[in-house]
């Protein structure tokens, strides 16, 4: 992994800004959809795909790929819309989410796009399977890094809080958590919903390690997973502060955003409001 | 008569008959697959001494996870470790696995066609004292609803131990359901075995039978039992033993249906969405038959030895002949 220098991150800030006009014009072609995470997620996956990650897209299966969960499926436009900025497959088929015979399913299916790791919606399930992805590579000695990329409102589920457990049992110093603490979920406010109160304490109380950073801020993040990549003996939770509906101020923080897509005046109007970060 | 081509256990009537649990031939059949293949991994959630995967345990300990008492987490865990080109046998009590995760067995493992082998014990009145809270009743009827998934159930510990070594050269999700307590031994170690193949074990000495019994696990012995009294009064009987409940061996069971013209089920499970109901479902389409089905009838369990259980939840030899019998009548109207 390469250190960030100011014109890398340059360029990561066009790239993520991209990416919320592919998520935004994806999201109103569909016309249903999840908008206030995936915008929010955006520039978490921005540094993961194009200065983290080990992979290649030209050879999406290369047995010796990182590999990235994505447990909270239902902001899969940020995913989608970044795999293909990354050239995974045509920006152009982001105009085929959630529709009949599309790859691009509603929630991600990965009979239909064999790319991803797994296929995701219900909650609570992901950090399991990456779980057993970094207990398999730990034990057969792949040498790779397991991301999980993981929801607060999911924290809800108990079956994550198996899969902590068993990831500090078995010692999977190989195996990054980000959570995405963006404060909302389908109902409202986290705290409102089920009080999740300090995610620091508890995943430490669990015996993991766990940052907090500023999910928008690249430097502080690709620092947290380098610090995350030389701990040894239990994996690490990075809590990554979001704002949901980022880069559209109206709907920034916003928990009404979570499960709706914006109509053809709203998605003009944040298209404008991106286009003028350029 | 024993159908002796396929190389049955002779002393099967024998008072002394060997009985050996299902449970303990999932154990030696992992064991064995552990010895030949480096890629067998094995998740338990704390029963594992009561599942036989103790054996591959302590063999291997390096290539098995103790998940502690979290099924959920056992089967999403799994699918992970076979999305990296293992294959992971899981197992718990069927009550819990795929009872307590079946959601995740259906997305992680199933929705991701992954060649996770799950593996759910104590089955059906096998688990007898425990009670009704213990007994799954249910777990045919939940797995074979699932695409892409496999339903095993083995009839004998030669069988358990078959499909345990057969599932884990196959890529498909596979739920194997086992008994606890020890039951004859109706096949040998020649009786030839393919997971999604039936067997006809029991036939007329000669001529054509008048009745199919299909049977599923190890109450397959109650229903040669059945059909052996049933030859003595002179009604002539064929006894199917299908034990791959998904895919259905549908010629098998239309040739069965054919010949016969009266079919009757048995299995230590609801009749509700169970084999049974498979069964039906496949004649129904393909070869309209009476069918009576001998089952659980839409009840919980309770506690008492296996025995008292299936004498009072009518899933016994008696009840077997009754529903011959009655099959018999609707045959001939």
């Amino acid at each position: 992994m390469e250190s960030l220098n100011d014109e890398k991150i340059k360029e990561l800030k066009i790239i993520a800004n991209d990416i919320r006009k592919s998520i935004i014009e994806m999201l109103y072609s569909a016309s249903s959809g999840h908008t206030a995470g995936a915008l929010g997620m955006a520039d978490i996956f921005t540094l993961l795909y194009f200065h983290v990650l080990k992979h290649d897209p030209k050879n999406p299966l290369w047995p010796s790929r990182d590999r990235l969960v994505l447990s909270n499926g239902h902001i899969c436009p940020v995913l989608y819309a970044t795999m293909a900025k990354a050239g995974y497959f045509p920006i152009k088929e982001l105009d085929t989410l959630r529709k009949f015979n599309s790859r691009l399913q509603g929630h991600p299916h990965r009979e239909f796009l064999p790319f991803m790791e797994t296929s995701s919606g219900p909650l609570g399930s992901g950090l399991s399977q990456a779980v057993g992805m970094a207990i398999a590579d730990k034990i057969y000695g792949g040498n790779k890094t397991i991301y999980a990329i993981i929801s607060d409102g999911e924290l809800n589920e108990g079956n994550t809080w198996e899969a902590i457990m068993l990831a500090y049992k078995e010692k999977l110093s190989n195996l990054i958590i980000i959570v995405d603490r963006n404060n909302i979920q389908i109902g409202g406010n986290t705290e409102k919903v089920m009080p999740l109160f300090d995610l620091k304490d508890k995943f430490k109380s669990f015996n993991c390690f766990a940052e907090e950073v500023d999910g928008h801020n690249f430097w502080e993040i690709n620092n947290a997973i380098f610090k995350a990549k030389g701990n040894k003996g239990a994996p690490t939770f990075i809590i990554a502060h979001t704002i949901p509906g980022k880069g559209v101020k109206e709907w920034e923080n916003d928990y009404r955003w979570h499960g709706k897509a914006p109509n053809k005046k709203e998605a003009e109007m944040a298209l404008a409001e991106l286009d003028n970060n350029k | 008569m024993l159908n002796q081509s396929l190389k049955l256990n002779t002393k099967i009537f024998n008072n002394d008959v060997e009985k050996i649990s299902t449970r303990q031939g999932f154990g030696e059949g992992l064991l064995k697959l552990g010895e030949k293949n480096e890629n067998i991994m094995a998740l338990c959630a704390d029963l594992t001494e009561s599942t036989k995967m103790n054996l591959f345990a302590e063999r291997f300990p390096e290539r098995f996870i103790e998940v502690g008492v979290a099924e959920q987490n056992m089967a999403a865990v799994a699918s992970g470790i076979a999305s990296m080109g293992k294959i992971p046998f899981i197992a718990s009590y069927g009550i819990f696995s795929p009872g307590r995760n079946w959601e995740q067995i259906r997305t992680t493992i199933c929705y991701n066609n992954q060649p996770v082998k799950i593996i759910g014990s104590h089955a059906g009145t096998s688990v007898g004292p425990d009670g009704g809270s213990h007994q799954s009743f249910e777990d045919i009827a939940i797995t074979r609803v699932i695409p892409n998934m496999v339903v095993i159930s083995p009839c004998d510990y030669n069988e358990a131990k078959r499909a345990t070594i057969a599932c884990a050269k196959t890529k498909d999700p596979t739920y194997i359901r086992l008994a606890r307590n020890d039951t004859p031994v109706i096949t040998t170690e020649e009786t030839p075995f393919e997971i999604g193949k039936s067997q006809i074990v029991f036939t007329p000495e000669v001529g054509l039978a008048h009745v199919g019994i299909v049977a599923t696990g190890p109450i397959l012995y109650k229903a040669i039992r059945a059909a052996h009294e049933l030859e003595k009064n002179g009604i002539k009987v064929k006894v199917m033993n299908l034990s791959t409940i998904k895919p259905l061996d549908v010629e098998g069971l239309i040739s069965l249906a054919r010949e016969t013209r009266a079919i009757v089920t048995v299995e230590n499970h609801q009749i509700a969405g169970g084999m049974g109901s498979a069964v039906a479902e496949c004649l129904a389409e393909n070869y309209i038959t009476p069918i009576e089905f001998v089952g659980i009838q839409d009840k919980f369990g309770q506690s008492g030895t296996p025995e008292e259980l299936e004498k009072n939840y009518g899933i016994d030899t008696a009840d077997i002949v009754e529903k011959v019998n009655k099959v018999l009548i609707r045959r001939k109207i």
